[in-house]
């Protein structure tokens, strides 16, 4: 009865709690617009602590103090690039979880589609060579009169 | 012709493959600096000690010199302490430091134990100049020339094998 009880406890206790959100309310600003902003530009950026989570998400601390400095950008009136901007100049594109289309990255951003098309390409060219011997009839020779011969030669063998 | 189509799978494995290997020998810790060959940050820290020299932007002009990134309560920051007391008082480097989120007594009583490898600190108790240096963790120092500009950056304790290959020689280069 006890542990039942603890178990239902449990279950409901789980149900009712969220993930834990890395945001403190410290940070929270108090226009909603420029909080939601703030969220925005905190998920493209990059913690550089633990590097696959974004900002938003992690609770490391310079990921905190980058928080906070987006919200001071915000809040000294940069536009949202504006604020990506002040970010990049000083961690580079790197801390972008987003990669910028340019030089560096037209590989990273075209190459699944080039090698999609080449694929493409040569499955293509596959099956157009199949589909014309297959319309064009070319199909074997008929038999030469000795090739006709030895076939007759090897089934009477055979038999 | 068509042996060059046949061919041209292969040659495209070998690119990307190439290309991933390359990429696979990087340590992917290590973000590459966005301030290399960039004049430093304009920064104004308030002095650690008592001695009122601090650490702002137009301390780094004139000479070539390192700039340290460090905490008391980092442990790689243990491990290059004797690093940098020898490329101090041996090798003569000017070495000036950044005390990153720092309690300033916890760093006083570090530098009485340890010695003190530095010219001047200066005290970033927020961690807000230190981001405009880019720092994404401690320790991490800087080669800065003597036009004020970033040359080089080490992420992580700076160990005698990266002084003598590297650090050693570009001071030397920059010194002319």
């Amino acid at each position: 009865m006890r542990a039942g009880l603890r178990a239902c406890l449990a279950a409901l206790l789980l149900f009712i709690s969220s993930p834990a959100l890395a945001v403190q309310p410290d940070e929270v600003l108090k226009d909603p617009a420029m909080e939601a902003r703030a969220r925005e530009i905190s998920k493209e950026l990059r913690c550089l602590v633990c590097q696959n989570q974004s900002i938003d998400d992690s609770n490391a601390p310079l990921a905190r103090d980058l928080r906070v400095l987006v919200r001071q950008r915000l809040v000294a009136g940069d536009d949202n690039s504006g604020v990506l901007d002040y970010v990049t100049a000083r961690y580079g594109d790197y801390v972008l979880l987003r990669p910028p289309f340019k030089a560096s990255t037209y590989v990273l951003w075209i190459g699944p589609a080039v090698v999609l098309l080449l694929g493409g390409i040569g499955a293509a060219l596959f099956l157009h060579g199949r589909q014309r011997a297959v319309a064009g009839g070319e199909t074997a020779a008929p038999l030469t009169p000795e090739e006709r011969q030895r076939l007759d030669r090897l089934l009477r063998e055979d038999t | 012709m068509r042996r060059l189509i046949y061919i041209l799978p292969l040659g495209l494995f070998v690119v990307l493959a190439g290309y991933f290997a390359v990429g696979l020998t990087r340590d992917p810790s290590v973000v590459p600096s966005a301030l290399i060959d960039k004049p430093v940050p304009e920064f104004a820290l308030p002095p650690l000690l008592n001695d009122g020299k601090g650490l702002a932007t137009s301390d780094l002009k004139g000479q070539v010199q390192l700039v340290n990134v460090f905490a008391s309560w980092c442990v790689p920051c243990r491990v290059e302490h004797p690093v940098l007391m020898r490329l101090a008082r041996e090798q003569g480097v000017t070495v000036k430091a950044i005390n990153y989120k720092d309690k300033p007594e916890d760093a006083v009583r570090w530098l009485n134990q340890g010695g003190n490898p530095y010219a001047a600190i200066g005290a970033d108790q927020d961690g807000r100049a230190s981001i405009d240096w880019g720092v994404y963790g401690v320790p991490e120092t800087y080669v800065i020339d003597a036009e004020g500009r970033i040359r080089y950056k080490v992420v992580g304790p700076v160990m005698p094998d990266e002084v003598e290959r590297t650090i050693l020689p570009l001071i030397r280069e920059l010194q002319g």
